[in-house]
């Protein structure tokens, strides 16, 4: 028998005794959606491969081997060989890997901005307000791919630069989305008890507002890891974002045009695994923004 | 209506100014001397001496300090000079002129198409809500918004130009040659307006004025197309700033595929080789046709939805 006081700081705490259930039914709802599911069942297995990729039996992703170049698929090479002869099994299972990496540093950079200028700018109002709601009105206007692409060749080619490029560019719609949030918040009772129990501004945002608009930020963020892909991906694609050897999809797609006539499936095949990633990652998405912030539905539809 | 638009106009040369500012700082700070790169284009494969670096950056005026420059560089950008290509040495200004045709071109045919598909299966689909064609409209919606441009671009020669050689793959100049391009590059602005056209005539039809207009004994197709459609297309017409900056960006890339001598294809060619008076004048450009296309969709929702107009008492 636990004892009382145990209980009652389960009850305090929203401890196993009522966190699980609800966490089993919202876990429950997500797999009733069919859609959802085989985003999830997508996206668990991009993951899976995509970290085990080193460790996963498969031929050398770099290896250059020119009298085996262009091979269709065979036992030895399920997917064939690329122009310079590399296993193109491996190159797309390495390339998830260089993918849902650079999705997720480039969607940690843009949140990070896109979380610090919303609440701030939200939470004070004012002229940092106007000011900041300028430059992200300014920047709304512009089409992101392009202001990427500038900000890219300025820095150079190179992944990191693509990373450091999208992210630099694709806070802005989400700041917006996160000022009136937390602008929204702001108002609420809690947020008055907190300042009246004496708490400071800082403490105000990061403990007792942060915590309550997480979960429509996890929603914000998650709507976003296709268009990440898609748009790193195209970036590599135009010759910016991974270098050769690196295994990533654009960059093979890019590899493959001069063999578009003779060898058609290599062009298929990462074409293929960009859409699977982003259709994973848009469905999970969805089912997540309409499981936890039905008020969210409106702004992606 | 008239003093909106002026107050409008006002604040362009200002969104203007923030932008070039912005771009012209990013581009003066990045790494590489352009001196230094213009000496090399001219004679390959030879280190230039710092002398004549340090003359033609003097010539460049790119030894005064930024601010100088860029007044340097905006005053002379007013009067239609934006500067020489490093590369190619031709004028800034003449090569955005000869390539805005092919890419507003290939756009407008893109939109066109985008819209003659999203409209009818959008209404379609709001109209037969959670039956077989919503489903089907649903699922077309939504890959259209996961497929890549490119990836469907590269399906589309392979089927249409290597397989069954119905078309053209690449190139530029007869009628024929702008289907493959128009279509992988409407994908993407089909699958978001379908999507957005369904989502709003559903929010419409649930509102008062519906249920008066049925209850009035209309039928159907006269609620939807006499009351609903004009206000459900409210948002799209809201959201065209979005889809043209969509399509540019999309333009980026299907331009450099099948080599369609466009914008895109310049600022991928620019970008790539630092080429950065380009960049600098493709970017302010491109913000002033953005700019006026926000203007443009503003005043066309002004016209369409009367209610705006009295807004903070503009007439």
């Amino acid at each position: 028998m636990r004892s009382h006081a145990e209980r009652a700081g389960e009850r305090l705490t929203g401890g196993p005794a009522t966190a699980g259930p609800r966490c089993r039914r919202q876990w429950n709802a997500l797999l009733r959606e069919p859609g959802t599911a085989l985003g999830l069942f997508l996206v668990v297995t991009l993951l899976t491969a995509g970290l085990l990729a080193p460790w996963i039996p498969l031929a050398d992703p770099t290896e250059i081997n020119l009298p085996e170049r262009l091979l269709s698929p065979s036992l030895e090479h399920p997917l064939g060989t690329d122009h310079l002869g590399r296993d193109t099994l491996s190159r797309i299972i390495h390339g998830t890997r260089t993918t849902l990496l650079a999705a997720a540093a480039t969607l940690l950079l843009s949140m990070t901005i896109a979380v610090t200028v919303g609440m701030l700018s939200g939470y004070y109002g004012g002229w940092p307000d106007t000011a900041l709601m300028g430059v992200v009105d300014l920047l709304l206007a512009f089409p992101s791919l392009i202001l990427a692409l500038a900000v890219a060749g300025a820095l150079g080619p190179g992944l990191l630069n693509v990373l450091l490029a999208v992210g630099a560019v694709w806070w802005v719609g989400h700041a917006r989305i996160i000022r009136g949030i937390t602008l929204g918040e702001r108002q609420m009772g809690y947020v008055t008890a907190a300042r009246a129990a004496g708490a400071g501004d800082l403490r105000i945002i990061l403990r007792h507002i942060a915590p309550n608009i997480l979960g429509q930020i996890v929603v914000l963020a998650s709507l976003d890891v296709g268009w990440i892909i898609l748009g790193v991906a195209g970036l590599s694609f135009l010759g910016l974002g991974a270098q050769p050897p690196t295994p990533e999809w654009g960059a093979m797609l890019n590899d493959a045009r001069p063999h578009l006539q003779t060898a058609p499936h290599l062009l298929l095949l990462p074409g293929a695994a960009i859409f699977v990633a982003v259709l994973g990652f848009n469905l999970v998405g969805d089912g997540l923004r309409d499981l936890l912030d039905p008020r969210l539905r409106r702004l992606g539809d | 209506m008239g003093a909106y638009v002026a107050r409008r106009l006002a604040t362009l040369p200002l969104l203007l100014l923030g932008i070039s500012a912005v771009s012209f700082a990013l581009l003066s700070l990045a790494p590489g001397d352009p001196a230094e790169t213009i000496l090399r284009q001219r004679n390959p494969g030879q280190m230039p001496s710092p002398a004549a670096v340090a003359a033609l950056r003097a010539e460049m005026g790119l030894d005064a300090p930024l601010p100088a420059q860029y007044v340097r560089w905006m005053s002379r950008a007013l009067g239609g000079d934006m500067g020489r290509s490093y590369l190619t040495e031709q004028p800034v200004a003449a090569q955005l002129a000869r390539r805005t045709v092919p890419t507003a071109m290939l756009t407008a045919a893109a939109l066109g198409l985008a819209l003659l598909l999203a409209v009818p299966m959008g209404i379609l689909s709001a109209r037969r809500r959670g039956g077989a064609v919503d489903a089907v409209v649903r699922v077309v919606a939504l890959v259209g918004a996961s497929a890549s441009s490119y990836a469907l671009a590269f399906g589309l020669i392979i089927l249409f130009a290597v397989k069954l050689s119905w078309l053209p793959a690449v190139g530029y100049g007869s009628a024929a040659q702008i289907v493959l391009p128009a279509i992988a590059l409407s994908l993407a602005p089909m699958a978001q307006l379908t999507r957005l056209i369904r989502g709003s005539i559903l929010d419409v039809l649930g509102q008062d004025y519906i249920r008066t207009a049925r209850a009035k004994g209309l039928t159907e197709k006269a609620v939807l197309m006499g009351h609903a459609l004009r206000n459900a297309l409210l948002p799209a017409i809201g959201a065209t700033g979005v889809f043209l900056a969509h399509l540019l960006g999309g333009a980026v890339i299907i331009e450099t595929i099948f080599t369609w001598p466009g914008l895109g294809q310049l600022i991928v060619g620019a970008a790539l080789t630092r080429d950065y008076p380009v960049v600098q004048g493709f970017v302010t450009y491109l913000a002033v046709v953005v700019l006026l296309v926000n203007l443009a969709t503003d005043i066309a929702l002004r016209v369409a939805n009367p209610r705006l107009r009295y807004e903070r008492g503009q007439v």
